[in-house]
């Protein structure tokens, strides 16, 4: 789970971490008042959206008045920003940040993330800072310096101030810097953090260690300890599909073709949309019904599905182990009477029951085309909707 | 005699009288798996399903000599309890469980440093020595005993590749799914390195997905040290960046954890690759002549 900087940032306060004041505002007047009471003459205007790289898609604006604060403001809500982390269709901003100016000196990078590898949690720092990290980590990793942590303990003083001292910090900025380190993965632990990132870690020139910018998410599997959290959820940045799909305990996941999948596991919905694409078809989602389906579950997967108006066909894909196929069978044939299905429905059932599960299909007096396999349903779903408009990357061979 | 579990291994379930517990020890008995007793703290001294309940997995262990539990313990208490079997001294634990918290899990991993259990999830199916022994939430009769391992961390894709090879009539050792969780007790090359060892293994087929770097490891340990012959396959060439594809660890972070890196790395160790998930069975088939 994702939330906005100026609330990554509220958090972190808390923890004692260093960072500039600022106000959240959703108009340009409110704007020129934050400005007025923070003070001061210089004033970063930014826009709040999940996802980073804001600064060069014209996101982040310095203003040097308050009527460049209301001009900056006025036009950045309601446009819609593209970076490299929101893909081609870019994001509507809605909400602005407004936070006073610093005398930045030289900037940082700092992160606190879990390594899959060890099974444990880093924290990393870098003296290249305010750059994309991940350039840094292939083209020079011996610049990201990075500290393991042992879970018994923490995070040891002594490993922030190396940290401090590997990316070249000084005296009594060495020791803020430590200090900034071990707020911030205090914060990080007990909020159950994913990734808690500040890019860039400022030096003023009047020597403050503070973070400019803030990206935290969060563990999906530890929210049920943190409502305080869950709150901060901001559903206008989600897409509609997938927050309507998490009240129904389906795992979806909205993409840009034609194909529309229904699928029971993570690892087989994946492939079926691999298998789509290798004949020349493309998905228009993931879709994973989970082990414990019922008639309802698939019929409100069936109208998520449908709600997207690209779909051209649908293809089930269930490999029943514990889950019945008559089951699925009874959900599929219920689902498609309910909505009065119009686009070709193909049905690939495997396992417990299967074979009264595809004679319950043949009944129903439906058109479901039945498939035997998965290529043979891969197949018969791509030719039902006829070839896509040439976005389908070519089938490579191994 | 396969690897990790066989028809002698004395089986425990904790959470054994919820609803999860209770349906998959009955399967397992169904399957003649030599299921012992179960665990519920507060139930103990009970009977479930014919078996004998305890208040703590010590006392299971101490009353019937079990070597393995299975966990179907909620995503709240699960950590707990991996701790509670692993400080009981089992060989193996299998945790079934999915949504448990990754620190959670990064707690569990340190405490179980120099203890000798092994772990295997969590988020997982378990693991199948066809015709011997079943632990966890996979339809038994899909399998048929043989010489093949299948190795996944996913579930319903790993009983398509072995669907896939029981209609070509070839039968499995021991099947291992391993987790779609970031961090889990057992990875790729602990499992391989049992294939390796094993007299009853004569190739593997090996299922990965997007996310981490597991595959790619495991890669490298296939072209220094393994033996036998590896068909494999990626889920998510179509997965977007950055996207959750379900499993808490198949998300891509960085170009190393991408389908197509996988797939190229496990190519250069010298694996048999299936582009296709629906060509898992005939390209080992292939692999074996």
């Amino acid at each position: 789970m994702n939330i906005h900087e100026y609330q990554a940032k509220e958090i972190l306060r808390k923890y004692g971490v260093a960072t500039l004041k600022g106000v959240m505002v959703e108009s340009p007047d409110k704007a020129v008042e934050a400005a007025k009471s923070l003070g001061g003459t210089i004033h970063v205007v930014k826009a709040q959206i999940h996802a980073g790289g804001r600064g060069k898609g014209g996101g982040v604006k310095v203003a040097k008045s308050l009527d460049e604060v209301r001009d900056f403001t006025s036009k950045m809500l309601g446009m819609t920003l593209v970076t490299h982390q929101t893909g081609p269709q870019g994001k509507e901003v809605q909400k602005v940040y407004i936070e006073q100016g610093c005398n930045i000196k030289k900037e940082y990078y700092a992160a606190v993330l879990l390594d899959r590898v060890t099974g444990r949690v880093v924290v990393m720092a870098s003296a290249e800072g305010g750059v994309n990290i991940e350039e840094v980590a292939e083209k020079t990793p011996e610049k990201l310096i990075k500290v393991q942590v042992d879970p018994c303990v923490g995070l040891q003083p002594f490993q922030a101030r190396q940290l401090a001292f590997a990316i070249g910090m000084k005296d009594k900025v060495a020791g803020k810097t430590a200090k900034f380190l071990m707020s911030l993965y205090k914060a990080y632990i007990d909020k159950d953090c994913s990734i808690a990132e500040i890019n860039p870690l400022v030096e003023t020139a009047e020597g403050e260690v503070i973070c400019l910018d803030a990206k935290m998410n969060f563990d999906s599997n530890a929210m049920f300890k943190h409502p305080d959290i869950m709150e901060l959820r901001d559903l206008t940045e989600e897409d509609p599909a997938e927050v309507e799909a998490s009240k129904f305990d389906l795992a979806f996941i909205k993409l840009d073709g034609n194909i529309g999948c229904l699928v029971n596991g993570a690892g087989l919905a994946m492939s079926t949309m691999d298998i789509i694409s290798l004949h020349g078809g493309t998905p228009a989602n993931f879709l994973d019904v989970g082990g414990g389906a019922n008639k309802e579950k698939v019929t409100n997967a069936f109208k998520l599905i449908l709600k997207d108006p690209n779909v051209k066909g649908i293809f089930v894909n269930i490999f029943g182990g514990i889950m019945k196929c008559d089951i699925i069978a009874e959900g599929v044939i219920a689902a498609s009477k309910e909505l009065g299905l119009k686009v070709p429905l193909v049905v690939r059932l495997e396992g417990t029951n299967v074979e009264l599960g595809k004679k319950m299909l043949k009944e129903s007096g439906l058109n479901i085309i039945p498939a035997d396999d998965l290529t043979d349903g891969a197949k018969k779903i791509v030719a039902a909707v006829g070839p896509s408009k040439g976005t389908a990357p070519a089938a490579k061979g191994h | 005699m396969a690897i990790m579990i066989d028809r002698n291994t004395k089986v425990i379930c904790q959470g054994f009288t919820g609803a999860q517990g209770t349906f998959h020890s009955e399967q397992a008995v169904a399957y003649g798996t030599k299921m012992v007793g179960g665990v519920t703290p507060g139930k103990g001294g009970t009977k479930h399903i014919g078996l004998p309940v305890y208040d703590t997995v010590a006392e299971a262990v101490e009353r019937t000599g079990a070597t393995a539990s299975v966990i179907y313990v909620p995503p709240p208490f699960a950590a707990d309890a991996i701790m509670e079997a692993v400080d009981a001294e089992l060989d193996l634990v299998v945790c079934i469980t999915e949504g448990i918290p990754v620190l959670d899990m990064v707690a569990v991993r340190r405490y179980m440093q120099g203890r000798k259990t092994r772990l295997v999830g969590p988020n997982c199916p378990g693991v199948i020595t066809p015709g011997q022994c079943k632990i966890g939430i996979m339809p038994g009769h899909i399998h048929l005993p043989g010489r093949i391992g299948v190795l996944s961390r996913s579930g319903t894709l790993t009983y398509e590749a072995v669907g896939q090879l029981t209609r070509l009539g070839i039968g499995q050792s021991t099947c291992v799914g391993i987790g779609g969780d970031p961090v889990n007790g057992t990875n790729f090359i602990d499992v391989l390195e049992m294939y390796n060892r094993d007299k009853d293994t004569d190739a593997v087929i090996m299922i990965g997905e997007i996310g981490g770097t597991a595959e790619v490891d495991a890669a490298d340990y296939i072209k220094r040290e393994f033996k036998k012959p590896v068909t494999a396959f990626i889920a998510g060439s179509t997965a977007p960046v950055g996207k959750r594809m379900g499993h808490a660890g198949a998300i891509i972070t960085g170009g190393k954890e991408t389908a197509e890196a996988k797939f190229d790395a496990l190519k250069s160790a010298g694996c048999s690759i299936s582009k296709s998930p629906a060509d898992l069975g005939t390209t080992l088939k292939a692999s074996l002549r």
